[in-house]
Formats: C-alpha cells, sequence, structure tokens
C-alpha cells in the first residue's frame, strides 16, 4: 500500500485495530524510505532485525487483541538515549562502540507500548549544537533542502529525529531538549515537536547534557500524534529523583478540546532585532488564528528575557563540563593508551571529544572555579529565578504563550558552524522554557519566502501540556500545512 | 593539667582539629542499591550507578540520611532540615563519575560537641562544626600488576559521614579521648561500626601550634589514619617538627601529608599551591534534602542511651567508680551486659565479677564480650549462690571457670560437683575437731601464742571441707575452740 507513509500515527493506529494494514507492512514501508533518504544521513545506527522482531509481536498482539497504545507504530530515537545492546554514542567518538547492558526508561516504556525501534538516530556531539554538525557522523540534512541546492540543516541538537519523521523515514521519533533542541529542529523541518515539563519524563538512561534543563519527547507530524506518543513516555521514575510523582492526565482529549475562552499571551520582549520578516508576519497570523478560534491574545511582558541566552550559556555548560567527566577512558568508550593517568586523560578526551564539546567544557569549567563561582554560576542562577518568576507572574493571566520557535528559518550547512555566537542565537525563542522548566511545543505553521518552514512555539504553566495540545491543535487546524519536502521518501510525495 | 609544650624559646600551644570520615552503617550504598558490606570481592558490589555509566542518575537512600540525623541527635548537634547535595569536582581512577557527591554549603548536621575524660579525671569539651553525608571513591591497587593499576569500585558510592570538629584539642592525648570517644558513641548509635583496621572509621588531622593567646598558626593536615596510636604519633611528631621550624627560623607550610606507619613520621604530600579546584556546586541530578520535625523526632525517640548517660547512672545511682563506670560504657554490648546481670543483684559485686572475672577469662580465650559462653543471666545466677550463702567466693571463681567451659548453669554445676557451702554447725565442729586432733603441737603453739598459726588451721579446714564450709562461720567457731 503506497499511502502508507502518508498515515499519521493516529490513522496507522486505526488501520492497525481494523487490521486493514500489519505492522510489519509499515514497517516495510519505513525501512524503504530510511533507504531511499540515506543520503539525508538521520540513522547512525539501524535496527533492522530489532524491528523486524518488534513489528511481528505487534501484529500477534494485534490478532490477540492485546496491543497497547503505540503497537507497531515505526519510532526513531536519538542516539542520546541508551538502548540495550546497541550501540549508543551521543554522535561522539569517545562512546563509539559503547553497548548499554540497560535501556532508558523513556525508551523503555515507548518499547512497552508497542513501538517499533527503526535505529538511532543522528544528533549534535552530547546534544551540543544547533545545526546537528558536531555529530562525529557528519550533519543530518534537512529534507527541505532542494534537489539541486545547498543542503540545509535539520537544526539541532535532535536534528536526525526531525529529519527523519519530516522525510517519512520515521512515523515518530525521540529527541531531547535541553536549550530547543527539540523545537528548533522541528521548526526546521516542519513537523511537532514537542519539550515538555521539566520531571514528566524521565531522565534515566539518557546521556546526560545538562541535568537541570535536560527533558525528553516526541517528533510526530501532527499535534495528536504527539499527545499519543508522549502519553507512553511521561509518567514518575523513581529511579530519577528529578522526576515528578504525578498522574498522567490523557493528552489525546486535550488535543480536540477547543480554545474557547482561553488567554493567551504575546511576550513584547520576544520581539528581536534581525528577526526575519517572515517569522514577524507568521507570528501575527497565529495570533489571528487563535483570536479566530475563541481565544483572547494578551499583551505580556517577560522582562527578563533578554538575560536567558548568557544565563544558559553559562548553567548548560557549567554542568556539562561535570556531567562529561565520566568519560575518562578508564571504564568504557575511548581509551588511549599514556604512560601516566593524567597523559591518559589528556590524549583520551582531547582525541574523543569535539571541538564544540570541548568548548562547553572549557566555558562550564571555567564559570565553576574558585573565584569565578560567584560571578559566573550563582549569578546565572538568580538570573534563572527571575526568568522563572516572570513565567509565574505571566501564568497567572494567560494559559499559554505564543511566540516564534526561531528567529529565522534554517541555513545552508557550514553557514554558522565557525561562527558560535551566532549559532547560539537559534536558540534564543527556546532557551526560556528550559531555564523555567516550562513545557512548549513548536507547531510547523508556514513557509518562508524561499519555501522553508516556520515554526510557532507555544509556552504553558508546569505540568499544562494538555493546553499546549488544544492551542497547538488550533493553529495546526488553521495553518493547514500538510506541505511535503523536496527530499522526502518517495511515497511521502 | 597544662597542655603547653616546652621548646628551646619558650612556651607553645598546640591546636588540633580533626575531620572524620565513618562509614555509615546501612545495607546499600548512599545513592544506590548495591550493597555497602566489606570485603566481597573486587567489583562485586557495583551497580550501573557506581559505575557511572552514561545516563544513569544517584538517588538518595533514606537509611543513611537518618544514620546522619541520628549522629547529629547523639553528638547534641543541630539538625538541618535543609540541606544540599553538591559535586565536588576531580579526576581519579578510582573516582567513575569525575565527581564525589557530597555536602558543600548546606550539611545535614550543624554544631554539636563531644565530652571527653582524661586520665587525670578532668573533662574537657570538644565543638562540632558540622556533619556532613557523600560518597565514598573506589580504591587503587597499585601493587597487583608491575604496569598497571587495578581499580575496585565495591566501596565506590558506599556512604560516609565525615565528621568535622572544631580546632579544640590541645594534645594527642586529648585528640585521642576525642576519636575514642566518638567512636564509642557512633557505634552506641549504630550509626558506624567504628572498625579503624577495616577502615570504615579514618581521620584527617589538622595540626598547629603558637604562642599561648597568639592568632593560629599555619597547620598542616594529615590525611587518612585508622589508628589512634597513628593519630597520637602524628600530632606528637607534627609538634615537634612544626617547633623546631619554626624555632630555628623557618615557617610552616601550609600542606597536606601523609603518614607513614613504618617510621613514625609525616611528609609533605602536596603544597596549597597545588591543591585541587573542586568546583563544588549543587548537583543538578538531586532535589535538595529536606524533612521536617516529625522526622526528628521520630528518631530522637529511638535512639538508645548514650555511654555518658549510662555512666552517670552507675556512679549516681549504682554506686560504681568512675574508672568501673568508664569500662563497662565504653561498648555499648559491655553495658548492655552489665544492666541484665547486675539487674535486681549487688550492682557493685556484678560490676567486679564482670571487669575481674569475666573479662580476664574473655582476653584469655581471646574472644569478644558477644561470644561470652556465659550469659548475662547465668552470671547473675552465680552471683545470687554468692549473696544467698549457697557457696563462698572461692567457689564460685571455680564454678566460674567451669560455667565459661562448659556454658553450664551455675546451679547444675554446683549440685553435680556437690560444691554447696557448708554452713552446718555441727559438721564444721566434727571437721575443726578433726583438724586440731591432728595437729595438736600446733594447738599448743597457738595458745602459746603464736596467733599467726589461726590462719594456717583454717586453711587445713577449708581444704578438709574441699573449700565448701561456710568460711565466716569457720572463722567463728575455730575462734571459740580454740580459745576456751
Amino acid at each position: 500500500m503506497s499511502d502508507l507513509l502518508k498515515m499519521t500515527a493516529t490513522q496507522a493506529r486505526n488501520l492497525l485495530l481494523k487490521k486493514e494494514i500489519s505492522s510489519v507492512e509499515l514497517l516495510d514501508a519505513y525501512q524503504t524510505a530510511m533507504e531511499e533518504t540515506k543520503g539525508l544521513n538521520n540513522y547512525v545506527t539501524p535496527t533492522f532485525e530489532v524491528a523486524k522482531q518488534m513489528a511481528m509481536d505487534a501484529d500477534k498482539a494485534y490478532s490477540q487483541g492485546t496491543a497497547s497504545s503505540l503497537s507497531g507504530l515505526p519510532i526513531g530515537v536519538k542516539d542520546l538515549f541508551c538502548t540495550k545492546d546497541i550501540e549508543t554514542t551521543a554522535c561522539s567518538a569517545i562512546l563509539k562502540g559503547f553497548l548499554p547492558s540497560y535501556e532508558s526508561t523513556v525508551t523503555s516504556k515507548v518499547w512497552k507500548s508497542g513501538g517499533v525501534m527503526l535505529g538511532k538516530l543522528n544528533c549534535d556531539e552530547f546534544a551540543m549544537g544547533s545545526s546537528n554538525e558536531t555529530s562525529i557522523f557528519g550533519p543530518s540534512v534537512n529534507p527541505w533542502s532542494k534537489k539541486d541546492g545547498n543542503n540545509l540543516s535539520s537544526g539541532g541538537s535532535s536534528g536526525g529525529s526531525a529529519s527523519s519523521v519530516a522525510a517519512g523515514a520515521a512515523l515518530m521519533s525521540l529527541g531531547t531538549d535541553t536549550g530547543g533542541s527539540i523545537r528548533q529542529p522541528a521548526a526546521f523541518c516542519g513537523v511537532v515537536g514537542l519539550k515538555p515539563t521539566y520531571g514528566r519524563c524521565s531522565r534515566w538512561g539518557i546521556v546526560a547534557f545538562a541535568s537541570s534543563l535536560d527533558q525528553a519527547g516526541p517528533f510526530t507530524r501532527t499535534v495528536e500524534d504527539s499527545a499519543l506518543i508522549f502519553s507512553a513516555m511521561a509518567g514518575h521514575d523513581p529511579k530519577d529523583s528529578t522526576s515528578a510523582s504525578l498522574k498522567v492526565p490523557n493528552f489525546s482529549k486535550a488535543v480536540h478540546a477547543g480554545i474557547e475562552g482561553l488567554r493567551i499571551g504575546i511576550p513584547a520582549e520576544y520581539y528581536v532585532d534581525g528577526m526575519d520578516i517572515d517569522i514577524l508576519e507568521l507570528w501575527k497570523k497565529g495570533r489571528a488564528w487563535l483570536e479566530q478560534a475563541g481565544a483572547t491574545i494578551v499583551d505580556i511582558s517577560l522582562p527578563h528575557t533578554k538575560y536567558a541566552l548568557p544565563c544558559y550559556y553559562i548553567i548548560a555548560p557549567a554542568e556539562a563540563s561535570s556531567n562529561l567527566a565520566r568519560y575518562d577512558g578508564v571504564k568504557y568508550g575511548k581509551r588511549i593508551e599514556a604512560e601516566t593517568l593524567d597523559e591518559m586523560y589528556e590524549l583520551t578526551r582531547a582525541d574523543g571529544f569535539g571541538e564544540e564539546v570541548q568548548r562547553r567544557i572549557l566555558i562550564g569549567t571555567y564559570a565553576l572555579s574558585a573565584g569565578y563561582y560567584d560571578a559566573y554560576y550563582l549569578k546565572a542562577q538568580q538570573v534563572r529565578r527571575l526568568i522563572k518568576e516572570d513565567f509565574d507572574k505571566a501564568f497567572n493571566e494567560v494559559d499559554a504563550i505564543l511566540t516564534p520557535t526561531t528567529p529565522s528559518p534554517t541555513f545552508p550547512l557550514g553557514a554558522e558552524v565557525s561562527d558560535p555566537i551566532t549559532m547560539y542565537l537559534n536558540d534564543v525563542f527556546t532557551v526560556p522554557a528550559n531555564l523555567a522548566g516550562l513545557p512548549g511545543i513548536s507547531v510547523p505553521a508556514g513557509l518562508s519566502k524561499q519555501g522553508l518552514p516556520l515554526g510557532l512555539q507555544l509556552l504553558a504553566s508546569h505540568f499544562r501540556e494538555d493546553k499546549l495540545f488544544s492551542t497547538a491543535s488550533a493553529i495546526e487546524k488553521q495553518a493547514e500545512f500538510s506541505l511535503v519536502p523536496p527530499r522526502a521518501a518517495g511515497d511521502l510525495q | 593539667m597544662s597542655t603547653l609544650v616546652s621548646g628551646r624559646t619558650g612556651e607553645w600551644e598546640v591546636v588540633i582539629g580533626m575531620e572524620v570520615h565513618a562509614q555509615v552503617v546501612s545495607n546499600s550504598k548512599l545513592f544506590s542499591g548495591s550493597s555497602a558490606v566489606f570485603g566481597a570481592s573486587p567489583n562485586n558490589h557495583v551497580s550501573l550507578v557506581d559505575a557511572a555509566m552514561p545516563g544513569m542518575l544517584p538517588v538518595i537512600n533514606e537509611q543513611c540520611v537518618k544514620q546522619a540525623v541520628l549522629t547529629g541527635l547523639g553528638l547534641n548537634a543541630k539538625i538541618n532540615k535543609f540541606s544540599v547535595f553538591d559535586r565536588k569536582n576531580y579526576f581519579y581512577a578510582d573516582l567513575p563519575q569525575g565527581y564525589q557527591i557530597s555536602q558543600f554549603k548546606h550539611p545535614i548536621v550543624g554544631e554539636g560537641e563531644v565530652k571527653i575524660e582524661l586520665s587525670d579525671g578532668s573533662t574537657h569539651k570538644v565543638g562540632i562544626e558540622r556533619i556532613h553525608l557523600e560518597q565514598d571513591a573506589g580504591k587503587s591497587l597499585h601493587d597487583q600488576h608491575p604496569l598497571k593499576s587495578y581499580i575496585d569500585l565495591n566501596r565506590s558510592g558506599v556512604a560516609l559521614m565525615e565528621i568535622v570538629s572544631k580546632p579544640e584539642m590541645h594534645s594527642a592525648e586529648q585528640a585521642a579521648a576525642y576519636i575514642k570517644k566518638l567512636r564509642s558513641i557512633l557505634r552506641y548509635l549504630g550509626t558506624c561500626d567504628g572498625n579503624m583496621e577495616e577502615g570504615s572509621l579514618r581521620a584527617d588531622v589538622n595540626v598547629s601550634v603558637r604562642r599561648p593567646g597568639h592568632l593560629l598558626g599555619t597547620r598542616t593536615e594529615t590525611k587518612n589514619l585508622n589508628s589512634v596510636k597513628f593519630i597520637m604519633q602524628t600530632i606528637e611528631f607534627e609538634v615537634n617538627r612544626q617547633i623546631e621550624l619554626i624555632e630555628n627560623g623557618g615557617e610552616v607550610k601550609q600542606e597536606t601529608r601523609l603518614f607513614d606507619t613504618t617510621t613514625g613520621m609525616t611528609r609533605a604530600m602536596r603544597g596549597k599551591e597545588d591543591a585541587h579546584d573542586y568546583r563544588y556546586f549543587p548537583d543538578p541530578d538531586l532535589l535538595p534534602l529536606t524533612f521536617d520535625d516529625a522526622f526528628i523526632d521520630e528518631l530522637r525517640m529511638g535512639m538508645p542511651e548514650l555511654p555518658d548517660e549510662i555512666k552517670y547512672r552507675m556512679v549516681n545511682e549504682y554506686g560504681l567508680s568512675s574508672y568501673d563506670a568508664n569500662v563497662l560504657t565504653e561498648e555499648r554490648e559491655t553495658a548492655a551486659f552489665y544492666e541484665l546481670a547486675s539487674d535486681g543483684r549487688d550492682r557493685k559485686i556484678t560490676a567486679n565479677w564482670m571487669s575481674v572475672e569475666l573479662f580476664g577469662a574473655l582476653n584469655k580465650a581471646g574472644i569478644e564480650l558477644a561470644q561470652s559462653p556465659v550469659s548475662p543471666s547465668q552470671l547473675g545466677d552465680l552471683i545470687d549462690l554468692i549473696s544467698d550463702g549457697s557457696i563462698s567466693g572461692k567457689i564460685a571463681k571455680e564454678v566460674f571457670s567451669e560455667m565459661f567451659e562448659t556454658g553450664k548453669d551455675a546451679k547444675l554445676i554446683v549440685d553435680e560437683k556437690g560444691l554447696k557451702q557448708v554452713s552446718d554447725e555441727s559438721t564444721i565442729f566434727a571437721m575443726i575437731d578433726e583438724v586440731l586432733a591432728a595437729n595438736l603441737d600446733k594447738v599448743n603453739e597457738y595458745r602459746g601464742g603464736k596467733d599467726k598459726l589461726f590462719g594456717f588451721f583454717v586453711g587445713q579446714i577449708m581444704k578438709a571441707s574441699k573449700g565448701q564450709a561456710n568460711p565466716g562461720m569457720v572463722n567463728q567457731l575455730l575462734k571459740q575452740k580454740l580459745d576456751i
């Protein structure tokens, strides 16, 4: 059936339940698409055999009436999630060949719900990057790249996760978001990307970048699919002390709840210099769409927004510098033998970590050093509290906040890689939600004049992902974003 | 008692502070479920968290938190209902995470104190600055291979309490009394087994000297001392070294030193300039540790009586000497044994029997009180037999030996061997008559004024009775007979 790639997860699930299609059939279509889109460099470790077995198990579950919410749905996984007996590298040379003996909580929940694992997806090394160019495997390519033009960035860090879903090489995928690593690539690739509330999904078994900011989330083609897979991913995990012991509501209901009477805030501080005109226009459109759907628009202020990016670029590297200390050549991963222990550390880490990772380790080490701690790390934590208070105040008045996801559409690979500051600016609208621990979602809402996808971001208060789904769904309906990228798998066209 | 030390150029005051690392008694490690028991073969008690595998997260072990709070209560310290775990970052092969989870700015326990008693009977208070919880590192083995070091992670992640004293000790004797008292309190509380040889209690000792009344001198820190003797040797060596250095025009350098157990000397390990920058910051994987008053109160309710309280009771209620009370309270098991054995009996006699006979026998046999073949109630029964006149003290010693050997009850031994004391007048008179008749010459000598022979007659009669005659009655009746 050539329509298989075109189905949303929800549609595919309905047909699987009716036994009009089989999981194996669906998987075959995706594995063909994976082959076809190999040039996008999304899969760093495809898991064909594992997938086959899981799809057959899913078909058995459907025939026995024991299918779960994700049974038979093909899902790709960012290579930051540890997957049992399947190479997990965080796209870094230092972890090349690492085979975890354990499965991350989030992925094991997804497999328990019947998901079929397509393989491990490309990302920036240790999730540090905004273009997927720091990956040891080379960058993931955005399927919106013209067939004869420059290769465009899928965004990052979860570039492979966004690109594969956009290209029809995964029905859904898992990513992580520390400063925008789900929402920015989702916007660049024209898919839905959700960063849940900090504490909603367990971090256990996910290679840590910045522990107080990292959060797992899904990439999907629709908001409804996002709610479907998110419901399977979320939930308290006693193995993660920062995971929230809250019940997970039925998010699928929220998708269709409507937004009549909801109050949506538009923050003045998100109008930044150098913002793309297309983005500004889209933002205006989004505002109008929500109004038409029955919401009230409120102008709000988040006065400390301008400090979010510098604050993030202290806290995230500081935590990373400590989190990455374990990659020392002693226990697992790469080791370069040397005469002394210190020399072994130096050679191993110099060789095993890429330039961007080394840059952030150095920044973070510096920020935590004696004499600098108060000026940098402590100050950044204080600013972080102010940013959080801005949002707390705003959410007393509004149910959700609407902003662009990124200040500009995607860019050609290689264009920004040499300039870290420009690269960091990609995260200017996404970082505040991580600092405040808030949930955010990026919905594809239109194309730029050059025909590149643009996303709108919605933010809600802690653990109110339901409001994100309701609002994002309203935008999705009115935006009618149904374009297929030029370099997607043929059957998606 | 003055603790000042005389140097060539005058008197010096010694200032000592101690950081004690006490391994917390708990089934599992501070942040992982693996066993914290000592002595397993290398790398057998290692979880994914202990080995710092990618994506692993620490989860606090509540048992360890309770033990730290209990320790704080035992040291009359302030319990902090809010504390924070920090990462102490440094690279070492036996530190898998590349950081140790510890507590820096906000420890779980604040200021407290330990009361120590010195050999001259004087008492002295040593302030506690703080107690914090932290993970132990693994162990590097450098002697297993000519070129490589081996790493054992069994200890990696085991919970330690770092108990930091104030610089309020002024002699090796005080330091020794402090560590012994601290160890005793921890063992009473059951929060640390106090086993210094196995390393579950070890101390870093800070020593400095100054002219009396002057500002504190520069201190040195000698690391990882695992016996009271080594602590005392370190202090004595450092005090002499520092005084000599200053008196010869030198300066004490702030540095970390190592103690050499074979020479009894310390040597410089690293100076202040080489000190690590640990880049402490709150561990983002853990929430601040918080609990309420009810949590503390419940632990307080379950607290055992501590040595000072028991000692006070022994001296003031039981009338024991301070020395006996000290001996009996040093270990919790000893005090408990004594309380059971002496309950409802003569407290002083029981104390004597324990410290002389029982401890003597245990020492000779080379076993601990816990393995004693004589139980507290068995010892009590023996003392009852003495008190009610059934056996003499001398026979009792014989019975005790047999009890210690066989584990039998005193009464059974007395019955089996017919050792019951003879207190019947006519029987004793008959024995006296027999002995006097056999020693008529001595009877005459006695009556002629050689009083000393009285003891000889008593001895002969006791011997004839196989020790069973009531010695008091023998004395009394013999006097009657001889003094006619």
